[in-house]
């Protein structure tokens, strides 16, 4: 076992006896990411001198006894966080020389714990995408089939913790973000309620539905992760001032009794083959684990991909209007007046996917459409989140597929936006009803790429699903299987 | 349903985008599929439902009226692709 292979839980035991320093860990990881990058191409920034900074100082914590969980663990987080003093692109061209002034409070809470920064991970331009081919620093391959997508728009974050280049990453899911690359790559991928973690000093994407989440080797991890993150913060006005449990010792390892709900409307005849007979295994297991299931209906799960593209890039639209060329980011050479600034600035800066998100946020929002596009949307919302107030009602938690299928292959879909963004089928509506899902690895493809299962929960639910995602993961060994690399 | 290459001009330049001819075109085509699939919402029957702008319910969220520490012009300048002293400097707006 390599120190790269390690999980949080299993590094911080050798930190905390000697046995491993944190420079030894994190010079480990930098010497994997050397290695591996060239073929993967998770990071759009390495920082190996801050990061050997950081395992220094993290070293002098542990000997002074001042050991956290997180205290000399090597990290990586997705390039839309914000990191004072070190560039941050959001896999954008537009911000391709953006070095942030201040950091963004959930990076603050991991350096506070002695956490060190590894470096920036790649991802889809301004997190719009499900392959990561829409990132302007190339796609992430992933680990399992190089030929394949890794997911997105987390799919630097995902791919990483595959290839063994950090120990655990830090994403943004908005529509899948998180669980679907956690999905493809084999990982665990955890996206908390709206609400649940800070989100300042996060690039803005869908400002109603953007939440930061962990991405890690095991579920102990994500618990970890997400306890370190967690929390209200004065400067995140839609942060919520909800107590922060004790998520590790909410993995009692039973579920005894537990209530999982099986939505009908997300076991359809057109789901893959390999991904159904995944969830059935999945079934069985948490069956003889002694869970009750439930079907139940999610009535509205066919509109909610519609519901999102307009409520997305209505969002989009709004939110990626500061990006003028007056005070960060890239400017055109070629202006004569401000207008023209603003127009080429942004044409040039921006890629295919982020404008063909912006005209159709900027059509839904426009005269003479708002009502028909945007408010609708907003309507089948409510409509969406009643379906699961009222399923919750009768079950803990929800089961489902992440996606309809194992990772498809690079240049799959680029060439029909409307394919790729149904891929993100079942994880949107739980972005819309605001509430929590985690990815799980839960088996492979007959071609050898991971499956996984999700697990969703009721609005600050997470001490459940990580409670049974754990139990699974106790049951199984998927989590255990190594990218051929 | 038929976007033309106009409504994505008109609408490119409410977003303060110059677009190609070519994708003019491009963005005209795949926008027409993506409005002809979300027209199915208007098969919901949506009347007396409230719209959702957030999916969870808040006050009003208040801080005490206390003053901080600002970011300080320097670092707020120093991504400015152009600058003047402490402004950014931006082409002529008035004739």
């Amino acid at each position: 076992m390599e120190i790269y292979d390690l999980t949080i839980h299993e590094l911080h035991d050798k930190l905390k006896t000697g046995e491993v320093s944190a420079v030894e860990a994190t010079s480990a990881m930098l010497d994997r990411i050397e290695t591996v990058e060239p073929q993967i191409g998770s990071f759009i920034t390495v920082a190996p001198e801050q990061a050997l900074a950081d395992a220094a100082a993290a070293d002098r914590r542990i000997a002074a006894k001042d050991i956290d969980l997180l205290t000399g663990i090597p990290l990586a987080l997705k390039d839309i966080f914000l990191t004072e003093g070190i560039r941050t692109t959001c896999g954008s061209k537009i911000l391709n020389n953006f070095v942030p002034p201040y950091s963004a409070t959930s990076f603050e809470k991991l350096k506070q714990a002695g956490a060190v920064l590894l470096g920036k991970l790649n991802q889809d331009e301004f997190a719009m995408g499900s392959s990561n081919e829409s990132s302007a620093y190339g796609c992430t391959r992933n680990p399992w089939d190089q030929t394949r997508i890794p997911g997105g728009s987390s799919g630097g974050s995902a791919a990483a913790i595959a290839a063994r280049q950090a120990t655990a990453t830090l994403g943004t899911d908005t529509g899948g973000s998180i669980r679907q690359p956690a999905s493809h790559c084999g990982c665990v991928g955890l996206k908390p309620t709206y609400g649940r973690v800070s989100r300042y000093g996060v690039i803005a994407y869908a400002s109603s539905l953007d939440q930061v989440g962990p991405l890690t080797r095991d579920v102990t991890d994500s618990a970890i992760m997400l306890a370190a993150v967690a929390g209200h913060d004065p400067k995140d006005s839609t942060s919520v001032d909800v107590a922060v449990p004790d998520y590790l010792a909410a993995l009692t390892g039973t579920i005894k009794g537990l209530r999982i709900g099986l939505p009908k409307e997300y076991y359809i005849a057109g789901l893959d083959a390999d991904v159904q007979s995944a969830m059935n295994s999945a079934i069985e297991t948490y069956r003889r684990l002694g869970a009750e299931f439930v079907d139940i209906s999610l009535p509205h799960t066919d509109y909610a991909v519609a519901t999102y593209y307009l409520i997305a890039t209505a969002e989009a639209s709004s939110n990626l209007a500061r990006y003028d060329g007056v005070r960060f980011g890239h400017r055109t050479e070629n202006a004569d007046n401000l207008l023209e600034m603003y127009c080429k600035s942004r044409s040039e800066g921006f890629g295919a996917e982020v404008k063909r998100r912006i005209m159709l946020g900027t059509y839904a929002l426009s005269a003479g459409y708002y009502d028909a596009y945007y408010v609708k949307a907003q309507k089948v919302r409510t409509l969406i989140m009643r379906d699961f107030i009222q399923a919750f009602e009768g079950v803990d938690v929800i089961l489902t597929p992440v996606a309809p299928t194992p990772a498809f292959r690079i240049g799959e879909k680029t060439n029909d936006p409307l394919q790729m963004y149904l891929s993100d089928i079942f994880t949107i509506p739980v972005n819309l009803a605001g509430t929590c899902g985690i990815s799980v690895p839960a088996g492979f493809s007959a071609d050898g790429l991971p499956i996984g299962l999700q697990l969703i929960g009721k609005p600050f639910g997470e001490e459940t699903i990580l409670r049974a995602a754990h139990a699974f993961e106790q049951a199984t060994d998927w989590h255990m299987k190594r990218a051929p690399l | 349903m038929k976007i033309t290459a106009a409504n994505v001009e008109h609408v490119a330049r409410l977003a303060r985008l110059e677009l190609s001819d070519e994708e003019k075109n491009l963005f005209a085509g795949q926008m027409d599929a993506i409005l002809a699939y979300v027209e199915k919402l208007k098969e919901l029957d949506t009347d007396g439902v409230l719209p959702t702008s957030h999916a969870v319910p808040m006050e009003n969220a208040f801080r005490e009226d206390v003053t901080e520490p600002p970011i300080g012009t320097e670092k707020a300048l120093a991504n400015s692709p152009d600058r003047a002293d402490a402004f950014y400097r931006v082409p002529q707006i008035i004739e």
